[in-house]
C-alpha cells in the first residue's frame, strides 16, 4: 500500500453497498413476515386456514392484476384503468354467459341457458385485451402521456360498462361459471390456484424470455432500446394488451365469485394493485423490479387489510393505511436510489 | 476597470477534474468594451474556463481580478452580482410570457398592493430595449421569437442588472445567417458602447468579423493571444491545431489491404432537430471500404453523428440512397441496418446505450436477442459464453456478469457496448466517439480493436472530435462542416491544421 492508496475505497464499498441493496430487497419480505407475528399474536382467528384462504382469495383478484401492472409500471408506464376494464369484462362476460341482451337480462335471477363458460371467459380476456390495446395505441401513436390515457379509460370503460348493463347487475350463473371464483382444487380455492400459475408464467416471462428482456430495455433506457432495434411500441403496446387481459380474467373470477356482474365492480382496485407493485419494489420510473416482489406486495396488502378487518378497524381508516403504505414505498424506494449514487 | 483598462484579469487558472487536467495555468485578459474571441477545438478547455469564470467551478489555482480588484467568484449568482452575465446555449426564459416579463422575472415592479405594475414594467423594459439597441416588442411572448431573438431577450435581461460582461458560448451555432448577422451586429454595438463580451465560436469568418482580440487555448493550455490586426484565419488556426500534433497513437499494422466499396451513401440529408442545436445534414455522399477506417471529422454542429444516425435508421432521412456493396438497400429503422450488418455504437453512451440498472450480460446481449434465443427463449448459457469470450479479448474488467452496467468504469462500459455490436459481426460498423470518457489504457485498446476489425474485412467509420485519434487510426478522413462534406483527406498526409482549415473554413 502506497500513501495514494484511499481507504475504504476500493474493497469495502461495493460489499457495503450490495449488503445494503439486499436489505432493500428483503424490507417487504420482512416487513409482511412482521406483520403476520403481529396480527396473529394480536388476534388468534388471523392464522385460521380458513381466514387465511380468505385472505388469499382476496389477494388473487388484484394480484393478478398487478402481474400484468408489473410489466407495465417495468417498461415506464401506469394503467389507471384496470378497475373498469374488470367491471366492462365482467359484465360483457356476464351478459354472454346468460345469451341474451342487457335489458333483458338485468334483473333475471334464474339461471338461464347462455353461452357455455369457456365462451364467456373468452369473452372477458377478449375485452380486457382489446380495452388495454386500445389504451396502448393511445399511448404510442398519439403519443399520449400513459397516465392521462389510461385516466380517460378508467372514466371512459366504466361509462361503458354502466351504459352496456344499463346499471343493473347481472346474477345467476351457471355453476361452471361460479367455479372459477368459488371452486376449490384439493382445499386450495381456484381463484389462488389461478394467481399462483398465472405468477408464475409473468415470472418466466420476464426472466427466462426475449420479450422479457426487450420490457426491461425499454424501460431501462428508451433511447438506447429504440438504438438497439428493439421496436418500442410494439412492447408498450403489448404490456397494456396483457394488464387489460388479466383485468378480464379477475373481472370473469370476481363474478363467479361474487355470482353477480355489476358496473361498480373493482371500484378503486387500481390504487390496490398500483401499490401492490410498487410496495414490491418495482420502480415507477421502469426499468427494474419483478413478479416476485409484486407477489409480496399483493400478500403484504391482503394481510394488512385482512388484520385491519379482524381488529374491527374503520375501512375508511383502511384506505387511509393504504394510502400511506404506498407513499411510504416509494419514499422508500427513492431511498434506496439515493444510497446507489 | 483597471488602470489598464482591463474589466477582468484572469491569471493562471489550473483546474483538475478527478485528476485529468483541464486548464493548465490559463491567463484571460478582457478589456472594458468590445468583444473577445476565445477559440479552441472540442476539448481545449474553453468551457472549462467559462465555468471558472461564471462562478460554475472554481480553480484549483490563480486568481481573478474584477475591475482591477481581486475577486472569489463563488457561484453564478455571485458572478451575477459582480456583473458578469453568461447567456446560455439553452436559453433560460419562460415560453409563454412575454420580453417584458422574462427580462425582469422575479424583479417585476410592483404597486402598492403588491401585484405587478405592468405599465412600469413595459416601461422599464422598452427603455432598456431602446437603449442597448434591441428591436423588440416588450409584450410579445418569447415562444413567438426566433431563436436570435430569444437571446436578444436573454441579453437584455443581463444587461438590466448591470452585467458589464457578456459571456457567449457558441451563440450563433444554430442560427441561420439572416439571424447571426443580426446577433453579431446587436453584440458590435454593445461592444462599442462599453460593455465587454466574451464570444466562443467555431465560425472563423464571424470571428475575424467582429472580434477586437482573442485567446487561443489548446489542450488546457494559453496557445495565443492576439489583436484582430495581427491575426489572420490561418494564424488562427495553425494557433488552434499547435504546429505539429503529438501522435500519442501508432497503428499497430498498416497491413491490412482495402477491399471494395462497401458501404456508399448518397445526397443523405436530414430534418433538423429541435434541441440539437441546428445539426443537419445537407447532402453528404460518401463511401467506405471492406477493410478501411474511415474518420470524420467535424465541429460540434458539423453533421457528424446526425450523419451516422441516419444511415442506422435511427432518424428519419429527408433524402438519400444507401448503397450496400452496390446494392441499393431499405433503412428506415435501427432494425433493418442491423439485419444489413450495419451497426452504430453512438456517441452519448449514458443516454443512447446503456441501461443502467441492468446486468453487464444483459447489456452485452440487448443488440443480438434473437441470436441468444430459441424460440424465444433466452440462453443464458450462450450469452454468458460469448460475453467470456469478450471479456478476455476486450479485457472487460466487471465483479460478475450480473453487475449492473452502471457501476463500470466508462472504459469497461465502452467495451461491452462495443462487444455488444461486435457479437453481431457487423459488415459496417460506425462508432461515434469511442473513446470519450474512456481511460487512457482503454482509449488504445479501441484503438488496436479498431485496427484489426478492419483487418478482418469490417468496414469502420470513426468520429471523433480528437484530430490525433482520427489521424492516427483512420486511412481516410472525410471532413464535414455545418451539414455538408468539405474535404477528403488520406489518413497518412492528414495534419491538424489542415483538417482544421476544412472544418472551420471548407465550404
Amino acid at each position: 500500500m502506497t500513501a495514494m492508496s484511499v481507504p475504504g475505497d476500493d474493497a469495502s464499498q461495493p460489499s457495503r453497498r450490495r449488503t445494503r441493496a439486499l436489505l432493500a430487497k428483503l424490507a417487504p419480505l420482512g416487513f409482511l413476515f412482521a406483520l403476520v407475528v403481529a396480527f396473529s399474536l394480536l388476534n388468534p382467528n388471523f392464522l385460521d386456514p380458513d381466514n387465511l384462504f380468505n385472505v388469499m382469495r382476496q389477494v388473487s383478484i388484484t394480484g393478478l392484476i398487478a402481474l400484468g401492472m408489473t410489466f407495465v409500471i417495468l417498461t415506464g408506464g401506469i394503467d389507471l384503468s384496470v378497475g373498469s376494464i374488470l367491471a366492462l369484462a365482467g359484465i360483457t362476460a356476464a351478459i354472454v354467459a346468460k345469451g341474451g341482451t342487457a335489458g333483458s337480462l338485468s334483473l333475471d335471477e334464474g339461471a338461464q341457458a347462455g353461452a357455455p363458460w369457456y365462451a364467456a371467459l373468452a369473452t372477458a380476456l377478449a375485452v380486457g385485451a382489446l380495452c388495454g390495446g386500445a389504451q396502448g395505441i393511445a399511448i404510442t401513436r398519439l403519443k399520449v402521456p400513459p397516465f392521462v390515457a389510461t385516466l380517460g379509460g378508467l372514466s371512459a370503460f366504466r361509462g361503458l360498462t354502466l351504459w352496456v348493463s344499463g346499471a343493473a347487475p347481472i346474477s345467476g350463473f351457471d355453476p361452471s361459471v361460479l367455479w372459477w371464483g368459488q371452486g376449490t382444487i384439493g382445499p386450495v380455492p381456484a381463484p389462488v390456484i389461478l394467481f399462483l400459475v398465472a405468477a408464475v408464467v409473468c415470472h418466466v416471462i420476464l426472466s427466462q424470455t426475449r420479450y422479457g428482456r426487450q420490457i426491461y430495455a425499454v424501460g431501462g433506457n428508451q433511447e438506447a432500446a429504440h438504438l438497439v432495434g428493439i421496436a418500442n411500441d410494439r412492447i408498450v403496446v403489448s404490456v397494456y394488451v396483457i394488464v387489460g387481459a388479466l383485468a378480464g380474467l379477475a373481472g370473469f373470477i370476481l363474478m363467479g365469485r361474487l355470482n353477480t356482474a355489476e358496473a361498480i365492480a373493482g371500484n378503486g382496485y387500481e390504487l390496490t394493485v398500483i401499490a401492490a407493485v410498487v410496495i414490491g419494489g418495482t420502480s415507477l420510473f421502469g426499468g427494474s423490479g419483478s413478479v416476485a416482489g409484486t407477489m409480496i406486495g399483493a400478500v403484504l396488502i391482503g394481510v394488512m387489510v385482512n388484520g385491519l378487518v379482524l381488529m374491527n378497524v374503520s375501512s375508511y381508516i383502511q384506505q387511509v393505511i393504504v394510502g400511506l403504505m404506498i407513499v411510504a414505498a416509494v419514499a422508500f424506494d427513492r431511498f434506496v436510489a439515493s444510497l446507489r449514487e | 476597470m483597471d488602470a489598464n483598462g482591463y474589466r477582468l484579469v484572469a491569471e493562471n487558472l489550473t483546474k483538475r477534474y478527478f485528476g485529468a487536467v483541464a486548464l493548465v495555468d490559463v491567463s484571460l485578459t478582457i478589456r472594458a468594451g468590445g468583444i473577445h474571441g476565445l477559440l479552441g477545438e472540442n476539448g481545449a478547455g474553453k468551457s472549462t474556463l467559462l465555468k471558472i469564470i461564471s462562478g460554475v467551478h472554481r480553480p484549483d489555482s490563480g486568481r481573478v481580478l474584477w475591475e482591477g480588484q481581486p475577486v472569489e467568484i463563488w457561484s453564478p449568482r455571485a458572478a451575477g452580482a459582480l456583473g458578469i452575465a453568461m447567456i446560455h446555449q439553452e436559453l433560460n426564459l419562460v415560453q409563454d410570457l412575454s420580453v417584458a416579463e422574462n427580462v425582469f422575472i422575479r424583479r417585476e415592479p410592483t404597486t402598492r398592493l403588491g401585484l405587478i405594475d405592468w405599465s412600469a414594467l413595459r416601461r422599464m423594459t422598452r427603455e432598456l430595449l431602446d437603449r442597448a439597441g434591441i428591436d423588440l416588442d416588450p409584450r410579445a411572448l418569447v415562444r413567438e421569437l426566433s431563436i436570435a431573438e430569444q437571446q436578444m431577450v436573454e441579453i437584455a435581461r443581463a444587461l438590466s442588472t448591470n452585467a458589464r460582461l457578456l459571456i457567449m458560448d457558441e451563440p450563433t451555432s444554430s442560427l441561420p445567417e439572416r439571424e447571426s448577422n443580426r446577433l453579431l451586429e446587436l453584440m458590435t454595438t454593445l461592444g462599442k458602447s462599453g460593455i465587454s463580451i466574451l464570444f466562443v465560436t467555431h465560425r472563423m469568418a464571424e470571428a475575424l468579423a467582429v472580434c477586437d482580440r482573442f485567446t487561443v487555448l489548446r489542450d488546457g493550455r494559453l496557445a495565443g493571444v492576439a489583436a484582430r490586426a495581427e491575426v489572420s484565419a490561418e494564424r488562427l488556426i495553425s494557433m488552434m491545431a499547435g504546429r505539429e500534433a503529438n501522435v500519442l497513437y501508432k497503428r499497430s499494422s498498416k497491413s491490412h489491404t482495402i477491399g471494395a466499396v462497401r458501404l456508399a451513401v448518397e445526397d443523405i440529408r436530414t430534418h433538423p432537430i429541435r434541441g440539437r442545436r441546428g445539426a443537419q445534414v445537407r447532402g453528404v455522399s460518401l463511401s467506405v471500404h471492406a477493410g478501411e477506417i474511415l474518420g470524420l471529422a467535424g465541429l460540434v454542429g458539423a453533421g457528424r453523428s446526425e450523419l451516422a444516425r441516419a444511415i442506422f435508421g435511427a432518424d428519419r432521412r429527408v433524402s438519400g440512397r444507401i448503397l450496400l456493396d452496390g446494392e441499393p438497400v431499405d433503412i428506415r429503422t435501427p432494425r433493418d441496418a442491423m439485419r444489413l450488418g450495419v451497426v452504430l455504437a453512438p456517441e452519448d453512451r449514458k443516454r443512447q446505450s446503456l441501461f443502467p440498472n441492468l446486468g453487464v450480460r444483459a447489456n452485452f446481449a440487448m443488440a443480438a436477442l434473437d441470436r441468444f434465443s430459441r424460440f424465444a427463449w433466452m440462453q443464458k448459457g450462450t450469452e454468458a459464453r460469448e460475453l467470456d469470450r469478450f471479456r478476455l479479448a476486450l479485457r472487460i474488467r466487471m465483479s460478475g456478469a450480473d453487475q449492473p452496467a452502471r457501476r463500470l468504469s466508462g472504459g469497461n462500459q465502452q467495451k461491452v457496448i462495443l462487444a455488444r455490436w461486435l457479437v453481431r459481426k457487423p459488415k459496417v460498423l460506425i462508432v461515434d466517439e469511442p473513446t470519450r470518457g474512456v481511460d487512457v489504457a482503454a482509449k488504445s485498446e479501441v484503438h488496436t480493436l479498431l485496427d484489426q476489425l478492419a483487418a478482418e474485412g469490417v468496414a469502420v467509420i470513426v468520429i471523433s472530435s480528437e484530430l490525433p485519434e482520427l489521424m492516427s487510426i483512420a486511412d481516410r478522413i472525410v471532413t464535414l462542416r455545418e451539414g455538408v462534406v468539405t474535404g477528403e483527406t488520406p489518413g497518412p498526409e492528414a495534419t491538424s491544421e489542415g483538417l482544421m482549415t476544412l472544418m472551420t473554413l471548407g465550404a
